[in-house]
C-alpha cells in the first residue's frame, strides 16, 4: 500500500507529507520554548535580585549574567551552530546537484561541528561544577541549566538523526532511481529544517540568558 | 456487500505473525482499535477508583470488601489518578486515538494516516505512559496525591509518586503531539479527490481543531512537566516560593520560585483540553444526528466556523480557573471578557445540533438515543460553568462539589455520552455485526439516570460552599449540615451506573460473535465515506478497493427529487435541491 504524497508535493496544498509534518512539529516546539522561555520571565520579573545569590565559599551576591556564564565560549558555540546550519545546508543543496561525494563531506562536518558544540559545552558545565554552582544554586541557574539543557538533548537529537542519513539512511540513495534519490533528499530538507531549528533556539537563548 | 466480505477474508489470509498484526501494527484501524481498547479498560478502572471514593464518602470509616478502610493517603491517590487516569488516559485517547484514528482516515477517503509508523509509535506511548502512572500505585507511599492538576509546592515536596506522575505524563504528551501532527497532515495532505475542506464531515472538522489544541497546547504543559521535574529531582526551585515551612520544619531550597507559574502554564494547556474533550464529541453526535434526522446538518458552514473560533479563543481563556489566585482585577476582568465570549460559539453549535432535530423523521435506535442525551446533559454541563467563568460568582464556589458537578455534566453524561452513541454508531462498521439493541437503551436509560443521580446533587451540594476534597465528605463542617445526606444519593448511584455499564460489556463482547450480519455495506444508509465507499467491515490495510471521488457535501440526506433519502458523497448525480449541484455538472 503507498501512501500518497510521500514525495511529489500535493497540487494544491503544495507540499509533501513530510515537509508539512515537520513544520507542525516545530510550531509545537515554538509552544515548548515559548513556555520555557516565559516561565523565564516571571521568573525574573518576580525575583529580588537577578542572577541573585551565589553560594561559592563565601556568599556572593551576582548582578550580571556575565560575572557567572562564559560569553565567550557561549559565543564561540553561537558561530559553530550557525557554520554547521551553514554546510546543512550545503548538504542539501550538494544532493539537489546529484553530488554525493559532496554530500558526505558536508554532513560530516554537520555532524562534527555539533558534536564539537556539545563539547564546548561540556567545558562550559565543568566550569560551574568546579565552582559549586548547581541547578539548584539560584532560579537563574536553574533556569540555565534546564533551558540549555533541553536544547543540548535537542542537538544530540539532531546528531544521532543526521548520523543516520550520513550513513545507514543513505541506502535509499544509493538505490539510485530517480523517485528514490527525490525521497530522500527531502528526508535531508526535513533534517534540514529541524536542525536549523535547534540552531534557532541556541540564537535565542544566547543573547536572554548570556547577555541580558 | 459480499465483494466486500470476500476482500476482508483474503486479506486476513495475508502472512503476518500475530504481534506484527495487533501489536506492531501501522493499520490506522488496528491502531484505532488498539486505542479503543485501552482506553476503556482504564475508564472502567478509573471509575473503578471513583467507586472506592464514593463508599468512603458515603459511609466514611467503613471497611471496603477486601481492601479495608479507605487511609486518607489512599483517597488523595485516588481522587488524583481518577482524574489524570479519565482525562489523559481514557476520554482523550478513546475519543481522538480511537475514533479519531479509526474513522478519519476512511471519511476522507484516505488509505491510511499518512506516517503509519508515527501512528505505531503514539499508541505505544501512550501506553507505557499509562503503565508507568498505573505502576505508581507500588513505589514506596503509592500514585501521585497531588490531584490531577499537580499543583505546587504540594506536587513538589511530596512522595515519589508525583515523579512517576510526571514521566507518565511527558510520554502521553508525547503521544499526543505524534498523534496532532499526524492527524494534521493526514487530513491536509490526504483528502480524496474533490473532498474539499467544506466537503469534510463535521467529525472530520472537529478532529481537525483538535489535533491543533493539542498540537499547540500540551508543549507548555511539557515544559512546566520538565520545570517540575528539575524542582523534584536537581532540587530547584521554579515552583517553590522562599521560606516555604512544611511539617518536617523550614524547606532547604533556594526558592524564589512562584506556584503562580505553574498555574499559569497548567491550565495554558488544560483548557484548550476541555475543548479536546469535547469537541470530537459534538463531531460524533453530528454524524449521528444528520444520519438519523435523515436531515442535513442545520448550519453546517456556521457549525465550522464556530469550531475554528472556539479552537483561537480556547488559547486566551486559561486563567478563569485562577480568580482566586490574587492575579488583580484587571486580568480576572480579560479572562471574563474571553470566557464569556467564547461561550457563543458553543451555544451555536448546540444550538445548531437542535434545530437539525426539527421537522426530521428521527429513527431512534441506541446510537441516536445516546447523540440526543448528550444535548441536554451538555447543555447543563455548559450552563454551569457561566457562574464559574465570572470572578463574582467564582469565588464562593471555587473547589467546590459545585465545579466537580459542572465538568461532569460536560465530560461524563456530555462526552462519554457521545463516545458510547459513537461505538453503537461504528460498531457495525468494524465488525460486520451490529449490537442488540434491547441492552443498549436499557444502557442509556440506566446510565442516563445514574449520572444524573450523582452529578446534580454535587451541583447542590456546592452551593453552601461543600469542598471537593474532602475525605469524609464534610462531617465535620456545619454548613455541609443540610446537604451531606447527598452523599449517600451520589453514591448509590455511582454503584446504579455500574450496574447499567454491566449491559454494555455484556452485548459489546456477545455482538462481535453473536450480533446480527449487516445485510448491506452502508448500514445506516449514511451519505459519508466511510460508510458508502468502504466495505463493511473493512477490508485491510489500504481501506478502499477503488479510491472514491467526492461529488457533493458530507450531509445529502433527504434531497428534493432524489431518487432514495439520502446520497452518498462519492455517488456522481447531480442534485438539484443542493449547492454542491454545480460542482457536480462542471
Amino acid at each position: 500500500m503507498q501512501i500518497p504524497y510521500e514525495v511529489q508535493a500535493r497540487p494544491d496544498t503544495g507540499v509533501n507529507n513530510a515537509k508539512l509534518g515537520i513544520w507542525l512539529f516545530l510550531a509545537s516546539e515554538v509552544m515548548l520554548f515559548g513556555g520555557l522561555f516565559a516561565a523565564y520571565v516571571f521568573l525574573r520579573i518576580g525575583a529580588d535580585a537577578w542572577p541573585g545569590m551565589m553560594m561559592y565559599g563565601t556568599e556572593v551576591m551576582a548582578e550580571r549574567a556575565d560575572e557567572i556564564l562564559n560569553v565567550p565560549l557561549a559565543t564561540l558555540n553561537t558561530m559553530i551552530l550557525i557554520a554547521s546550519s551553514v554546510t546543512m545546508v550545503m548538504a542539501w543543496a550538494s544532493l539537489k546537484m546529484d553530488r554525493f561525494d559532496r554530500y558526505k563531506l558536508y554532513m560530516g562536518l554537520t555532524i562534527l561541528l555539533a558534536l564539537g558544540f556539545l563539547v564546548v559545552k561540556g567545558f562550559e558545565y565543568g566550569e560551574k561544577f568546579d565552582h559549586h554552582w548547581y541547578a539548584s544554586t539560584n532560579n537563574f541557574l536553574g533556569v540555565y541549566f534546564v533551558l540549555t539543557g533541553l536544547h543540548a538533548i535537542h542537538v544530540t537529537g539532531g546528531i544521532l538523526v543526521n548520523a543516520y542519513f550520513w550513513g545507514p539512511g543513505t541506502k535509499l540513495w544509493k538505490r539510485g532511481t530517480a523517485r528514490d534519490k527525490a525521497h530522500f533528499t527531502n528526508r535531508i530538507e526535513v533534517a534540514g529544517l529541524y536542525w536549523h531549528f535547534v540552531d534557532l533556539v541556541w540564537i535565542f537563548l544566547f543573547p536572554t540568558i548570556y547577555l541580558i | 456487500m459480499e465483494e466486500g466480505h470476500s476482500h476482508s477474508d483474503a486479506h486476513s489470509a495475508h502472512k503476518e505473525g500475530f504481534w506484527r498484526r495487533y501489536w506492531f501494527s501501522t493499520d490506522h484501524k488496528v491502531i484505532g482499535l488498539q486505542y479503543g481498547f485501552t482506553a476503556l479498560l482504564f475508564l472502567l478502572f478509573g471509575f473503578g477508583l471513583m467507586l472506592l471514593m464514593r463508599w468512603q464518602l458515603a459511609s466514611p470509616g467503613v471497611e471496603i470488601p477486601l481492601l479495608g478502610a479507605l487511609t486518607p493517603e489512599m483517597y488523595n491517590q485516588f481522587g488524583a489518578m481518577h482524574g489524570t487516569i479519565m482525562v489523559f488516559l481514557g476520554i482523550v485517547p478513546l475519543a481522538v486515538g480511537a475514533f479519531g484514528n479509526y474513522v478519519v482516515p476512511l471519511q476522507i477517503g484516505a488509505p491510511d494516516m499518512a506516517f503509519p509508523r508515527l501512528n505505531m509509535a503514539s499508541y505505544h506511548f501512550y501506553f507505557w505512559g499509562g503503565v508507568v502512572m498505573l505502576s505508581s500505585f507500588f513505589v514506596p507511599e503509592g500514585a501521585a496525591k497531588a490531584g490531577w492538576t499537580s499543583y505546587p509546592p504540594l506536587a513538589d515536596i511530596e512522595t515519589m509518586g508525583q515523579t512517576m506522575w510526571l514521566w507518565g505524563m511527558v510520554l502521553l504528551i508525547t503521544s499526543s503531539l505524534l498523534g496532532a501532527v499526524n492527524f494534521i497532515v493526514t487530513i491536509i495532505q490526504l483528502r480524496a479527490e474533490g473532498m474539499t475542506f467544506f466537503r469534510l464531515p463535521f467529525f472530520v472538522w472537529a478532529q481537525f481543531i483538535t489535533a491543533f489544541l493539542l498540537l499547540l497546547a500540551f508543549p507548555p504543559l511539557e515544559a512546566a512537566g520538565f520545570l517540575q521535574l528539575a524542582d523534584r529531582l536537581l532540587d530547584t526551585s521554579f515552583f517553590l516560593p522562599s521560606g516555604l515551612v512544611t511539617a518536617d520544619g523550614p524547606l532547604e531550597v533556594a526558592g524564589g520560585g512562584s506556584p503562580l507559574l505553574w498555574q499559569h502554564l497548567f491550565w495554558f494547556l488544560a483548557h484548550p483540553e476541555v475543548y479536546v474533550l469535547i469537541l470530537p464529541a459534538m463531531g460524533i453526535v453530528s454524524e449521528i444526528l444528520a444520519n438519523n434526522t435523515r436531515k442535513p446538518l442545520w448550519g453546517y458552514r456556521l457549525m465550522v466556523a464556530s469550531l475554528i473560533f472556539l479552537g483561537f479563543f480556547s488559547f486566551i481563556v486559561w486563567a478563569h480557573h485562577m480568580f482566586i489566585t490574587g492575579m488583580g482585577t484587571t486580568i480576572s476582568a480579560f479572562f471574563q471578557v474571553t470566557t464569556m465570549i467564547i461561550s457563543i460559539p458553543s451555544v451555536v453549535i448546540l444550538s445548531a445540533l437542535m434545530i437539525t432535530l426539527f421537522g426530521g423523521s428521527i429513527r431512534f435506535n441506541t446510537a441516536m438515543w445516546f447523540a440526543l442525551g448528550f444535548l441536554p446533559m451538555f447543555g447543563i454541563g455548559g450552563l454551569t460553568g457561566l457562574p464559574l467563568g465570572l470572578a463574582p460568582t467564582d469565588i464562593p464556589l471555587h473547589d467546590t462539589y459545585y465545579v466537580i458537578g459542572h465538568f461532569h455534566y460536560v465530560v461524563a453524561p456530555g462526552t462519554i455520552f457521545a463516545l458510547f452513541a459513537g461505538i453503537y454508531y461504528w460498531f457495525p462498521k468494524v465488525t460486520g455485526r451490529t449490537m442488540n439493541e434491547t441492552l443498549g437503551r436499557i444502557h442509556f436509560w440506566g446510565s442516563l439516570v445514574a449520572m444524573n443521580g450523582i452529578f446534580f446533587p454535587m451541583l447542590i451540594q456546592g452551593l453552601p460552599g461543600v469542598s471537593r476534597r474532602l475525605f469524609d465528605g464534610g462531617l465535620t463542617y456545619s454548613f455541609a449540615e443540610g446537604v451531606i445526606h447527598y452523599n449517600v444519593v451520589m453514591s448509590v448511584s455511582a454503584f446504579i451506573l455500574l450496574l447499567f455499564q454491566l449491559p454494555f460489556i455484556i452485548n459489546f463482547f456477545m455482538s462481535i460473535k453473536r450480533g446480527r450480519k449487516v445485510e448491506k455495506s452502508n448500514h445506516w444508509e449514511s451519505t459519508t465515506l466511510e460508510w458508502s465507499a468502504a466495505p463493511t467491515p473493512p477490508i485491510g490495510h489500504g481501506n478502499f478497493a477503488t479510491v472514491p471521488t467526492v461529488y457533493h457535501g458530507p450531509y445529502e440526506y433527504s434531497v428534493p427529487g432524489h431518487e432514495s433519502d439520502f446520497c452518498p458523497q462519492d455517488v456522481p448525480v447531480a442534485l438539484s435541491g443542493s449547492d454542491t449541484a454545480k460542482s457536480v455538472e462542471s
